[in-house]
C-alpha cells in the first residue's frame, strides 16, 4: 500500500512538472531557445495569486484566469523586449539573455516582496483529502494534477487542430516557408510565448495553495522542466508529458526509499544518463 | 504585372545580383535560366520578400512591394514554390495544402480549393493523411505547387522545380505548370537550370549569368541564339 501511495504522489507531482515543461518545450520546438526565465515566470504567477488572496481575498481558483493572463502577457513582453533581439543571433546569445532575465526577475521580486516565504492560507480545497482504501490523496494535489493534465491536453489540441496551431507547427519546421504561406511569424513567436506563459501561469496557480511563495519558488521547477524537456525530446509535447511523470515518480520513489535528500539528485542522474546514451531524449525522433 | 527595376541584392552586404531589370506581363509564362550560382533563387526570394534589395525597385500590379514583409506579399497574390520543394515534412498532405490557403479566411472557399487541387493532382488526394516527408520527390514537388496554388495566386514563382527529379518527372511537372498557366490563367515566373526544357515552354525568357541578365527574348529566339547554343546546350 505504501508503494502505491508513493507512486500516486509521484504521478501527481509529475503532472504539474509536465505542464511547466510543456511550456518550455513549446518555445524550444519553435525557435530553438531555452528560456531560463521560465521558472521565474511561474513564480510571478504564484505571487499574483498570493497578492490577490491577501489584498482582495480571491480564492486561488478564482485567480486562475487572472494569473494565467498575467503570465501570458509577461511571455509576450519578454518576447518583444528580449527574445526578439536574440532569436537570429548564435545560440549562446539567447541562452545568456534568458539567464540574465531570470536573475533580473528573481532579484526584482526579492526587492519588491522580500525573500520571505509567504503562504496562501485558505482555499476552498485546503486541508481536504480523499481516502481510497489506505491511500490518502490531498485534494489540492489532485486538482493540481488534473488541472495540469487538462491544460496539457488543451495545448496539444490547440497546436494540432487550430489554424494558429498549424501555423506554429509550420513555423517550427521552416520560418521562411511559413512566411511564404502568409504567416506572420513574429506574431507566431509572440503567441507561443503567451502559450508558454499560460502553462506556467496555470501551474503556478495550482501550486500556490500547496507550496510557499518566495522569489526562488520557480527556480527548481525551471531546472526540472529543462531536464524533462531534454528527456522527452526537445519540442515534443507528449514527450515532455511522459518525461514529467517519470521525473515525478523518480523523485517520489527515490525520496521515499533512499531519503529525501536524494530525490533531485536522482532526477538529475537520470538526465545525465539519458544524455549519455540517448541524446535526443527518450521520446525524441 | 511585375516590374523589377535595377535590382541589386545579396547576402550580408555582398551583392550577388547586379542591376537586374525585367518584366512579367499578365498571363505570361516567363523563364529565367542560368547555371548554378547565377543568382536565380536570390531573385525569387527578393520578389517574395524573404530578402530585401540593396537598391532598385519591385512593383507588382502598380504597387511597390520591395519593402513589404513576405507574409503580406502573399496576400497581394504572389505565391512561391521554393527551391528543394520544402514541404512541411512532419505535417499531413492535407495540412500542407491548408497552410497554402492560410491567407484565405472563408472556409467554403478553402474547401473548394482543396477539392480543386485533389482533382488537379489525384495523387495528393490518395495520400492526404500521409506525412509529406514520406512521399517521393516528384510527389513532394506536386504538393509544393498545389500548396502555392491554394493561395489563389495571380503570379506563381517556381524555383528550380527540376532539382532532384528524374527527367520523366520533370516533363510531367512542366506539363502541369503549362496547364496551370493556360487553363487557370495563372501568370508564372520560373527560374531553372534545365535551360532547354524551361525555354521550350516559356513565352519569353531571360538568361542570367553571375548576377546579370545577358540576353532576353522569346523562348524560341533564345533557344536558337548562339549564346544559348554554345553556353548551355553544348552545340
Amino acid at each position: 500500500m505504501m508503494f502505491l501511495q508513493v507512486v500516486l504522489t509521484g504521478v501527481l507531482v509529475g503532472s504539474v512538472y509536465s505542464l511547466v515543461a510543456v511550456g518550455l518545450t513549446l518555445v524550444w520546438g519553435l525557435m530553438d531557445i531555452i528560456n531560463f526565465a521560465h521558472g521565474d515566470m511561474m513564480m510571478i504567477s504564484m505571487y499574483t495569486v498570493f497578492w490577490l488572496y491577501t489584498l482582495l481575498k480571491f480564492d486561488p481558483f478564482v485567480s486562475l484566469p487572472i494569473s494565467a493572463g498575467i503570465t501570458a502577457l509577461l511571455g509576450i513582453v519578454i518576447y518583444k523586449l528580449v527574445i526578439k533581439r536574440v532569436v537570429n543571433a548564435p545560440g549562446l546569445m539567447a541562452l545568456l539573455a534568458t539567464f540574465g532575465l531570470s536573475l533580473f526577475i528573481r532579484n526584482f521580486a526579492q526587492f519588491l516582496w522580500t525573500p520571505n516565504y509567504r503562504f496562501v492560507g485558505e482555499s476552498i480545497l485546503s486541508g481536504k483529502r480523499i481516502l481510497i482504501a489506505d491511500i490518502v490523496i490531498g485534494l489540492p494535489q489532485l486538482i493540481a494534477a488534473l488541472g495540469s493534465i487538462l491544460m496539457t491536453l488543451l495545448i496539444a489540441l490547440f497546436i494540432k487542430r487550430t489554424k494558429t496551431g498549424k501555423a506554429i507547427q509550420a513555423t517550427a519546421q521552416s520560418r521562411d516557408i511559413a512566411e511564404l504561406m502568409g504567416v506572420n511569424t513574429e506574431k507566431v513567436y509572440a503567441v507561443t510565448f503567451a502559450l508558454s506563459g499560460i502553462c506556467v501561469g496555470v501551474a503556478g496557480t495550482l501550486l500556490s495553495g500547496i507550496f510557499p511563495v518566495y522569489p526562488e519558488a520557480g527556480a527548481m521547477y525551471g531546472l526540472l522542466a529543462f531536464v524533462i524537456v531534454a528527456l522527452g525530446g526537445f519540442g515534443n509535447i507528449w514527450g515532455a508529458f511522459y518525461a514529467g511523470i517519470l521525473i515525478g515518480l523518480t523523485e517520489a520513489l527515490g525520496g521515499f526509499y533512499l531519503g529525501t535528500q536524494f530525490k533531485y539528485a536522482l532526477a538529475f542522474l537520470i538526465y545525465l544518463l539519458v544524455l549519455q546514451f540517448r541524446p535526443k531524449g527518450l521520446f525524441g525522433w | 504585372m511585375l516590374r523589377v527595376d535595377k535590382l541589386m541584392v545579396g547576402y550580408d552586404s555582398v551583392p550577388v545580383i547586379f542591376d537586374v531589370s525585367f518584366t512579367v506581363e499578365e498571363g505570361e509564362l516567363i523563364s529565367i535560366v542560368g547555371s548554378n550560382g547565377a543568382g536565380k533563387t536570390t531573385i525569387l526570394r527578393t520578389i517574395s520578400g524573404l530578402l530585401k534589395p540593396f537598391s532598385g525597385t519591385i512593383e507588382f500590379m502598380g504597387k511597390r512591394i520591395d519593402k513589404l514583409p513576405a507574409h503580406q506579399i502573399v496576400k497581394l497574390g504572389i505565391a512561391h514554390v521554393p527551391e528543394g520543394r520544402h514541404v512541411f515534412g512532419k505535417m499531413s498532405v492535407r495540412d500542407n495544402l491548408l497552410m497554402g490557403a492560410y491567407t484565405i479566411d472563408d472556409p467554403n472557399e478553402v474547401k473548394r480549393l482543396l477539392d480543386e487541387m485533389y482533382e488537379l493532382f489525384p495523387k495528393l488526394a490518395e495520400r492526404e493523411d500521409q506525412k509529406a516527408e514520406t512521399m517521393s520527390g516528384g510527389e513532394q514537388q506536386m504538393l509544393a505547387i498545389a500548396r502555392a496554388l491554394m493561395a489563389k495566386p495571380k503570379l506563381l514563382l517556381v524555383d528550380e522545380m527540376s532539382l532532384g527529379l528524374m527527367p520523366l518527372m520533370v516533363d510531367k511537372v512542366l506539363e502541369t505548370l503549362k496547364e496551370v498557366n493556360e487553363k487557370k490563367g495563372v501568370t508564372i515566373l520560373m527560374v531553372e537550370q534545365k535551360v532547354q526544357e524551361a525555354l521550350e515552354i516559356a513565352d519569353r525568357g531571360y538568361i542570367l549569368q553571375t548576377g546579370r541578365i545577358v540576353a532576353e527574348g522569346t523562348g524560341k529566339e533564345l533557344l536558337e541564339s548562339d549564346l544559348v547554343k554554345k553556353a548551355y546546350l553544348g552545340m
